[in-house]
């Protein structure tokens, strides 16, 4: 017995050395380039910190600042209402794109998810100049469509209007998030152990009750990991505020990521800008923890 | 369709193929208007009634992307290279960023997730944690205290910057983790009682097994670092480190309504990188969905 142990330990030791010796190039890299900016990122929100002087400590200052700071706040619900729009709307359309398109014969069903993923492929910067010409007051074709179906009368200027510029950016949003989930849906669907699909059908069970009862409850691991991914992204929202809006008109499309970007890059306020991304990396993790307790109970 | 309803059920279907074929359409439209949008002539691009079909295919957008600016072709230390317009050199920066980042993604991560699947090392369950934490953090909140970081190490304003906190990022060693786990553990007691070192057994065991993982995170390594936006935004500034992405959105920000040649930016940027997707899609699906596997 204690001989065995002490090989044990013997081989626990070589396991070890051989384990960190594989682990050593990735962990300079983790450790060095995302932990410790991590840290920095807490640490420094605790600081008035800008360019080329001395961070000067200021407890919870930037807290307190950005929770009386009204774009700050205006920023959040900007936020938030992308996210409650956006995340559902990926997720349901995605489900039943790959409801559709999962069994098709011959290569129909890789050719409409690589078309579905063709925005996100495409890169940011070219999807969102695009929709900027399309969106254009002058030049744009909604304008042209809208005018000739009859929908409006006027041109409008839809980034301009605070009214739409929003509904815009949540539009595009989608365009270029949905093509990932479905991507997953489409293989999670075809892993769906057929033999229980081929027993319900037989006891006569239809296709919807064959969806909800057999194939929902096995591609529930798969939703829940598209809820988290979705949410994360849309609470990311960036390029595209930055390059069609600039977070106007009037603040009205302003995301905390863009309001970071602002007070960290444009007035070089790292301090406050840390705080938000504190605050901002806290609800999602909260929002996270809340998906993965419901789907547990469900 | 209270019971099992064939017509129905056939109608339903036809239906939806015929709307999401609809729907499709509308997703490819952009890229099908960035293409044809770039060989228009001013006159088609500002037209009231947008020309669907281009009438007359001219390249004039491109001619006016390519005589902006200039830049050498590339500068190791003092050796530079021809100068060419700035774009060439952009699409330059941009292939070395993506594939300098997918090789050490994969080198790193390779061995990384192999020791995290096989090896039974003391602090594993912790790092392995760790790992899963900073995956669901987002990883723009890190943004200003890396850029603190690169200017320390002098490395602001160079392509580096951009690729060393992708090489960071640890969902390269959670997906190779995924696919280490498959490796039979007989296969590797057998190497070690044949007396072959941990090396040994990393590279003529493993690495074969894990080559469909890798593939996976090397294509979805390089078009993710291609699509960055957001991190090059803030890490490069001169006009010749620029990479495409950044080059065309500074582009719109200078000609607001030149379409056509913004198009004609948009076009270089996107074409290559979606060749590249077309060319190796398999691998890349497979990567997202290892990856969400008990994600």
């Amino acid at each position: 017995m204690s001989s065995n142990n002490r090989m044990s330990k013997a081989l626990v030791r070589r396991e070890t050395i051989a384990g960190y010796a594989f682990m050593i190039p990735s962990l300079i890299f983790f450790i060095g380039f995302v932990i410790y900016p991590m840290v920095q990122c807490v640490l420094t929100s605790f600081f008035d910190s800008t360019m080329n002087r001395d961070d000067i400590f200021v407890g919870l200052g930037n807290y307190t600042e950005l929770f009386g700071d009204s774009v700050f706040m205006g920023a959040l619900w900007n936020t938030v209402i992308i996210v409650i729009v956006s995340v559902p709307v990926t997720c349901i359309f995605s489900l039943w794109v790959s409801s559709v398109i999962y069994d098709l014969k011959g290569p129909l069903c890789s050719i409409f998810r690589c078309i579905f993923y063709l925005p996100v492929v495409t890169g940011s910067v070219a999807v969102t100049v695009v929709w900027k010409w399309m969106f254009n007051n002058y030049y744009g074709i909604f304008n042209y469509i809208g005018k000739t179906t009859g929908l409006i009368d006027q041109n409008i200027n839809w980034l301009g209007d605070e009214r739409f510029a929003l509904g815009c950016i949540i539009l595009i949003l989608i365009t270029t998030s949905v093509g990932q989930p479905i991507v997953l849906y489409v293989s999670a669907l075809n892993n769906v152990d057929q033999s229980l699909v081929e027993a319900a059908e037989v006891d006569g069970a239809t296709k919807i009750q064959c969806f909800w009862k057999i194939k929902w409850p096995q591609i529930m691991p798969t939703t829940l990991y598209i809820l988290v991914i979705t949410t994360i992204n849309s609470f990311q929202c960036f390029a595209l505020i930055q390059l069609l809006t600039s977070g106007g008109p009037n603040h009205s499309t302003d995301t905390i990521m863009y309001y970071i970007y602002y007070n960290a890059f444009k007035l070089y306020r790292y301090g406050y800008g840390n705080a938000m991304g504190v605050v901002l990396a806290v609800i999602i993790a909260v929002l996270s923890g809340i998906q993965f307790k419901l789907a547990k109970t469900d | 369709m209270k019971k099992s309803n064939p017509v129905g059920a056939k109608c339903y279907k036809v239906f939806s193929l015929i709307v999401i074929t609809l729907l499709a359409i509308a997703f490819a439209f952009p890229l099908y208007w960035i293409i044809t949008g770039s060989f228009k002539t001013q006159q088609a691009i500002n037209a009231t009634v947008p020309q669907w079909i281009p009438q007359e295919l001219v390249s004039m957008n491109y001619e006016k992307l390519f005589s902006r600016q200039t830049a050498p072709l590339w500068e190791i230390g003092i050796f530079k290279g021809p100068v060419v317009p700035a774009a060439l050199r952009w699409l330059v920066n941009t292939v070395f960023m993506a594939v300098a980042a997918m090789a050490l993604t994969c080198f790193t991560a390779a061995m990384a997730g192999y020791a995290l699947a096989k090896k039974r090392f003391i602090g594993r369950s912790v790092v392995f944690t760790l790992i899963v934490c900073a995956m669901a953090l987002p990883k723009q909140v890190i943004l200003i205290p890396l850029l603190r970081e690169m200017s320390d190490l002098n490395l602001y304003n160079t392509i580096w910057a951009v690729i060393l906190p992708i090489v960071g990022w640890p969902f390269g060693v959670f997906l190779i983790k995924q696919f280490a786990e498959g490796i039979p553990g007989e296969m590797m007691e057998a190497a070690k009682i044949d007396g072959a070192s941990e090396w040994k057994t990393f590279s003529t065991i493993a690495l074969p097994m894990i080559k469909p993982g890798i593939g996976a995170l090397a294509i979805f390594t390089f078009i993710n670092s291609w699509n960055d936006y957001f991190m090059q935004l803030i890490m490069l500034t001169s006009t010749s480190n620029l990479t495409i992405s950044l080059g065309i959105a500074k582009l719109q920000a200078e000609n607001a309504t030149d379409f056509g040649l913004i198009m004609a930016g948009a076009s270089l940027a996107a074409i290559p990188i979606i060749v590249v997707f077309l060319m190796f899609q398999k691998y890349f699906t497979k990567g997202i969905t290892m990856g969400a596997v008990k994600g």
